[in-house]
């Protein structure tokens, strides 16, 4: 791990180098995405059953 | 509170600055290298935090006047969501030194005094559980919160500046902002911290509506 760090000094960083060589960071913004995508969709859907509820209690009340 | 427009754009800002933090360059510095990519996360989950504190003082103010319970409710949500935030702030923070400073822990001023500012506010959640009396509990708690605020913002802005601190923009260390926060990171950097503003802002919301709910069922 050292000698990697060391080995990447001067030029581009250890990422740049490997990474985004290989074109392969879109893979993890792709896993991230999703991630966060989903996160979201599922405060959608919690807002959603929430507005549901509060239609009830306030026809209930 | 109940529209909808400005949850899409949170959602829309978080997923754009999510995908640029990742793709667009970024000034190559020593040290940080990529991982000044963080700042588009990190620094954000501190920003929710203040404002969802900044609500929470703003319905602490409001109970003191109206006595209204419903005020209080909020104040108290929001300072639910916002110590999510901080404590996401805090651990983000922490890896990022781990790579940056060498240590995960290195009680730098700012990591030290961060973490007694969430302390402060957990004080006030655990302090708020030890009162029975409903109007007593909400009238105590305001008063804590308000004093809690300024406290929580000299720690995190004005003390760390004043000693030794690695963190940028505290113990004469420029913040990001004076030397690489180019207009190419801005534009990035900036939709982020709004977008995760109204994120927390959301969440602080479908917190208390919950609440209202759970009081009117009882």
């Amino acid at each position: 791990m050292i000698t990697m760090q060391l080995f990447a000094q001067g030029q581009g960083s250890a990422i740049t180098d490997s990474l985004y060589a290989s074109g392969k960071i879109y893979v993890v913004v792709a896993v991230v995405l999703l991630i966060l995508l989903g996160l979201l969709l599922f405060l959608f859907t919690i807002e959603k059953r929430l507005k549901k509820i509060e239609k009830k209690t306030s026809a209930k009340i | 509170m109940y529209k909808s427009w400005w949850k899409i754009l949170g959602a829309v800002l978080v997923i754009y600055s999510t995908i640029a933090g990742f793709l667009i360059k970024t000034p190559d510095l020593p040290i940080i290298r990529e991982s000044i990519r963080n700042l588009y996360f990190h620094v954000p989950m501190w920003f929710s935090m203040i404002v969802l504190f900044s609500t929470s003082v703003f319905y602490s103010i409001k109970y003191l006047s109206s006595s209204n319970p419903h005020d209080d409710i909020k104040a108290v949500e929001s300072v639910n969501a916002g110590v999510v935030f901080g404590i996401l702030g805090l651990t983000t923070g922490m890896i990022w030194a781990r790579f940056a400073w060498g240590q995960a822990w290195s009680f730098d001023v700012k990591q030290n005094f961060a973490a007694i500012a969430i302390l402060l506010y957990f004080a006030y959640l655990v302090l708020r559980n030890a009162i029975d009396e409903e109007q007593k509990r909400a009238k105590i708690s305001a008063i804590y919160n308000i004093f809690a605020f300024p406290i929580m913002v000299v720690l995190l802005f004005v003390l760390p500046r004043l000693s030794d601190s690695l963190h940028p923009g505290d113990g004469g260390n420029p913040g990001f902002n004076a030397y690489d926060l180019d207009s190419r990171m801005r534009m990035v950097f900036y939709p982020a911290c709004l977008g995760w503003i109204l994120i927390g802002y959301w969440i602080y919301t479908i917190l208390y509506r919950l609440r209202v709910l759970e009081k009117a069922q009882r």
